[in-house]
């Protein structure tokens, strides 16, 4: 059985959603049984009415009742009452009288029936102590529902004063006007075009009764299968119809409509156009200018459409707690869905926007434009039976879409502008006026056309706006050319530069009872353009508007920067207690990896100017993890480094006084010797300090290959390059470890004078290695180190003396014992 | 000679002007580069000489949306070369130029040397910070001033079309391209302070880059399970391609807003973190 309100597939999706819903932990609800209105006009024996109340954990709390759509029950509404009464109201689900597990028969909203219903359930409501009263009798409830649930909604606010708010969802203004379209607003009152295939199928869900069987009937009243059965079998309307409608119309009672109202409408409805709603609104703002009443036009409706039921449901929350609980301020501005405004981000096709406006436009837009049409009279043929027909939109579906392009030959007129010079946007219903002629004097009894506004592309594409055609009905014609003033539909559309506006006025349309004769027309233009209604808006910002993100963000980056400040390591802390000003002094040095790997153990030495200090110990022994902390670039588990006085830690300013080389040079592959040099020097901060550049150069012993890319060199040329560096601009004291790496003996020797100049100078040289001989040859004093402790140190002098002929090899191995003699060459 | 005698000044160390000059002397910010330029020459040479059947060649198949207008002119190629290029050759670009910062002065043994020349450990992020953003910069505007170029000579001028139907001047074009370009770099600053993170974290440059580019593919697989809801909403690149609204008649900030949000503070922290695990790091490469 198809639900009259939702499109199919929303009630596919609902499954699982409804499945998911009852998993997790609902509110209390509770099923009960109300007495409604009078079962019919002969028996005033009550219906009774299948209702669930969902109780808030807060109560008293405002109520809302939700209606359900034609062909549906309470039990659609469950998981949106269900999340309703999270946020706080008394939630009343029922099936209306004809539905679900509810007595009685349909009678379309009538008002001595579901309208008494309604106020029954409010009756009810006011009897319960866990709903919030207004006065005795006078509980504070709002009604929610779409199409049927929405017509009844409001309904309810116009015949009971106790309604205090309302949300009524792509719903009718007027019954008549709905199932008899007429977009020719000056035509002589009369039966407009009759819309049979969504007639019958609205009806065919009322035939099977609830036991299962089917009667001519059904579950519908008498009056209502009467009215029906003339409108589908004859196309007319009786006096009697007439008036049935009328009574079920919220046009009947909107102007007493005098509470906070949202309507929405679906642009994707050919049942219940934009049309309808808008009329409502109007006559409820035109009757009482002080209710606040805010439109909605989404991209849903009872084709389909894009889904927007999570928007909706937040919308229709919103107003309830702004207008029964008084815990929000929802505003009163327009909204409307531009299902095109944007593009996806998930691929690069559209994406729906929504737009809104301060105050409610209409249908006829803020302001209007004339867009000049072109194309004269055109002869036009409406088939006998109306067939072929061309296809729009197949109700419950929504538009073909693509499916047929261009109407059936022969059956329209086409009235196009020229490529359009600038984008517009056309929010609303545009008009055109037609005159219209029947061929040779025919009088035809009635005659139906059917008007729509397409946007053709510059590569000729043809698209019709949510398939939606305005229905024409004439009666009377005699050959004779009348003038025709047509609403087209209300749309919301964006026409691009380069795309044209074409009018396509058709004979025939499927979803129609068309006249069966066959007739001739002449159709043209009255007046040479059409007219369309624009609007100004802007994208409405969910939640928080653009500018805060930046500004949140700002404030959290603000609060980053200012912790990475505070956390700044604090060398100041840091003892300072400059052993005089010795260009080296380490005062209890330790480093200790992981827990029990002491690198460095309590190390204290002292270097004095001019020295040449040799770091002697075997592999392991600390050297290059001493000669890291005293470069800055480890910290030291105990103890401190000083240098010439100052205290040396990470970028300490003391270390431009020192050059160093660590464990291999290091250079960037891509640049030559001398630009290494070069912008290693700029980067070193020394602003116009003279780096010696080619004193250094010299040194290195290069050649033409200072001018060769650094990825060229053998590993004697990096290692000199790298002495080189640690030399550039003279400072007070280097640190070379393992310095003849890869030099061949000429060049150590050469380096050897090197130093010895250095040093010469009152500059002072600490050379590691584990090479006794090069530091015998090298050093004026040693220091020795094994497995990170210091164990001996002094002059290399004082050292060999004694005995003639003595090594330091000896005496090396003396101070080390003879436990570990392992990486000595 | 007392530190005032040796010049050194911490603020004036490792000059922008210096870190430029050793950038951009490599292979690698040439051949990100090239790269850069090399993809609308390829996709231009293969929509003009390849084999696509029917009148007129184009990208796709059809009007309504973006990589289908890339042929209505130089404007929408570049455009189309944004969609192209963003999803991952200028991710990849991001992070290789922030990734590389810190690793491969340390791959070279030559990070040492600086922070005993001394720089100063923050100064030395900074400043390589600003040098590789400036480069990424580059890259990401070099993409769209080769697109424009490339585009001219292939498809001739036109104006910028939206696949929502709106045409552009070439003032507005102008102002929406700059944006888009813009708010790209800033989407992809989580992808730019992962790679930084990453870069002090190690010593093997090309892992850096690789971490930061495997984090924003997993970011965008969670992002695709729609099982995970609005949770999404919550990945730093959720929003990294909302610069498409820019091509609405009207543009809504709010997700851009929301994206760049994101981007800044993820990057922001990466960058945090980054420098407080660099001012306690033993450098021992």
């Amino acid at each position: 059985m198809r639900r009259w309100r939702a499109a199919p597939g929303a009630v596919l999706l609902a499954l699982p959603l409804l499945a998911l819903s009852a998993c997790s932990s609902a509110p209390a609800s509770e099923q009960v049984q109300v007495d409604g209105g009078p079962a019919s006009a002969t028996d005033a024996a009550p219906v009774t009415l299948d209702a669930t109340i969902y109780v808030p954990d807060m109560v008293p709390a405002p109520a809302v009742v939700l209606a359900h759509g034609f062909g549906g029950s309470k039990a659609d509404l469950d998981d949106r009452a269900t999340r309703l009464s999270e946020s706080g109201y008394v939630v009343v689900a029922y099936s209306a009288r004809g539905f679900g597990m509810s007595t009685g028969q349909i009678s379309m909203n009538a008002p001595d029936f579901e309208i008494a219903d309604a106020s029954a359930i409010v009756d009810y409501l006011a009897t319960r102590d866990d709903v919030t009263l207004d006065g005795p009798g006078d509980p504070r409830v709002g009604f929610a529902g779409g199409s049927y649930g929405g017509a009844l909604a409001l309904m309810a606010a116009g015949y009971d004063p106790r309604v205090d708010a309302i949300a009524a969802d792509i719903t009718w203004n007027d019954l008549e006007s709905s199932l008899f379209g007429q977009s020719a607003p000056d035509a002589p009152a009369a039966a407009g075009v009759f819309k049979a295939l969504w007639t019958g199928n609205f009806f065919g869900v009322g035939v099977v009764n609830r036991d299962g069987t089917v009667t001519a009937c059904g579950r519908f009243s008498a009056q209502w299968c009467t009215a029906y059965t003339d409108a589908a079998a004859f196309g007319t309307i009786s006096a009697a119809s007439r008036e049935l409608m009328a009574a079920s119309s919220p046009s009947s009672i909107s102007s007493r409509i005098a509470v906070p109202t949202l309507i929405s409408a679906g642009q994707s409805d050919s049942l219940f156009p934009i049309g309808q709603a808008n009329a409502t609104a109007e006559q409820i703002m035109a009757a009482h200018p002080q209710a606040p009443v805010k439109v909605v036009w989404h991209g849903g409706g009872h084709d389909g459409g894009i889904d927007e039921s999570e928007r909706l449901d937040d919308l229709v929350t919103g107003w309830f707690d702004t207008h029964l609980a008084g815990t929000a301020d929802m505003s009163t501005a327009f909204e409307v869905t531009d299902t095109t405004g944007t593009m996806s981000v998930q691929n690069s096709g559209t994406a729906p926007v929504v737009l809104q406006a301060d105050g409610y436009p209409g249908v006829d837009g803020q302001r209007v434009m004339e867009i000049p049409l072109a194309g004269g009279v055109q002869r036009v043929l409406a088939p006998a039976g109306g067939l072929p027909s061309q296809v729009t939109s197949v109700p419950g579906l929504g538009s073909t879409g693509g499916l047929v392009e261009f109407p059936v030959p022969g059956q329209s007129a086409i009235f196009q502008s020229a490529p359009l010079t600038e984008p517009m946007t056309i929010i609303g219903s545009s008009s055109v006026t037609l005159t219209v002629a029947s061929v040779d004097g025919a009088q035809p009894e009635e005659t139906a056309l059917f008007a729509s506004l397409r946007i053709v592309s510059p590569s000729g594409r043809a698209t019709l706006p949510a398939g939606l055609v305005a229905p024409i009905s004439l009666r009377g014609l005699d050959g004779e050319p009348r003038q025709v003033s047509v609403t087209l539909p209300a749309i919301v559309t964006t026409a691009g530069v380069g795309d044209s506006l074409r009018l396509v006025v058709s004979t025939t349309d499927f979803a129609y009872r068309l006249p069966q004769q066959p007739t001739l027309y002449d159709i043209g233009l009255a007046a040479p353009g059409v007219t369309v209604p624009l609007v100004d808006t802007e994208p409405v910002s969910t939640g928080v508007a653009p500018i805060w993100w930046i500004v949140g963000a700002a404030v959290i980056v603000a609060l980053i920067v200012a912790v990475v400040i505070r956390l700044r390591p604090r060398h100041d802390r840091v003892a300072v207690r400059p052993d005089g000003d010795a260009p080296l002094a380490i005062t209890g040095l330790t480093k200790r990896y992981g827990d029990d790997y002491l690198a460095v153990d309590d190390l204290t030495f002292t270097v004095q100017p001019g020295m040449v200090l040799g770091l002697l110990g075997p592999n392991g022994a600390g050297k290059t993890t001493t000669m890291r902390m005293a470069m800055g670039l480890i910290m030291p588990t105990a103890g401190h480094v000083a240098a010439f006085g100052q205290p040396v830690y990470a970028g300490a300013p003391v270390l431009a006084r020192i050059g160093a080389l660590v464990e291999g040079p290091g250079f960037l592959p891509h640049l030559t010797g001398r630009q290494n040099l070069d912008l290693f020097w700029r980067a070193a901060g020394r602003g116009d300090a003279d780096p010696f550049l080619d004193e250094v150069l010299d040194i290195a012993d290069l050649g033409s290959a200072v001018e060769k890319k650094v990825r060229t060199y053998s590993q004697g040329m990096r290692q000199r390059l790298g002495i080189a560096q640690a030399m550039l601009g003279k400072p007070d004291l280097l640190l070379l470890d393992e310095p003849t790496n890869g030099l061949d003996p000429p060049q150590i020797k050469a380096m050897r004078d090197v130093l010895h100049r250095y040093a010469d100078s009152g500059r002072t040289v600490i050379i590691s290695s584990h090479l006794l001989g090069e530091v015998e040859q090298t050093c004026t004093d040693v220091v020795v180190m094994h497995r990170g402790r210091l164990v001996g140190a002094g002059r290399v002098a004082d050292l060999l003396s004694g005995t003639a002929g003595r090594r330091l090899e000896d005496v090396f191995l003396e101070i080390v014992g003879d436990d570990l003699t392992v990486g000595l060459p | 000679m007392t530190i005032r005698e040796t010049g050194y000044r911490p603020g004036a160390t490792m000059p922008l002007r210096v870190e430029f000059i050793r950038q951009l002397r490599r292979r690698r910010t040439l051949v990100a580069y090239l790269l850069v330029v090399a993809l609308p020459v390829m996709v231009s040479l293969a929509v003009k000489f390849g084999s696509s059947p029917g009148p007129g060649r184009r990208l796709g198949s059809g009007s309504a949306d973006l990589v289908g207008l890339a042929t209505a002119g130089a404007a929408n190629f570049t455009v189309t070369m944004f969609f192209f290029a963003s999803g991952f050759l200028l991710l990849v670009i991001v992070a290789l130029f922030c990734g590389d910062t810190v690793a491969s002065e340390a791959s070279w043994s030559s990070l040492r040397y600086l922070l005993a020349a001394p720089i100063p450990r923050r100064r030395l992020l900074k400043q390589k910070l600003v040098v590789g953003l400036s480069l990424a910069l580059g890259a990401i505007a070099v993409l769209p001033i080769a697109s424009f170029a490339i585009g001219l000579i292939a498809f001739g001028n036109g104006p910028l079309q939206s696949p929502l139907g709106t045409t552009f001047t070439a003032g507005e074009a102008l102002a929406r391209i700059s944006a888009i370009g813009l708010y790209i770099f800033v989407s992809l600053l989580f992808a730019a302070g992962v790679a930084f993170l990453m870069s002090v974290l190690t010593d093997a440059p090309l892992g850096a880059v690789g971490a930061a580019v495997v984090l924003v593919i997993i970011s965008n697989i969670l992002n695709a399970i729609e099982a995970l809801g609005s949770l999404r909403e919550w990945l730093p690149t959720h929003f990294a391609s909302a610069w498409l609204d820019l091509l609405a008649p009207t543009v809504g900030w709010t997700d851009m807003a929301r994206g760049a949000a994101y981007s800044i503070v993820a990057c922001a922290l990466c960058v945090a973190f980054a420098t407080y695990l660099f001012d306690r790091k033993d450098v021992v490469s």
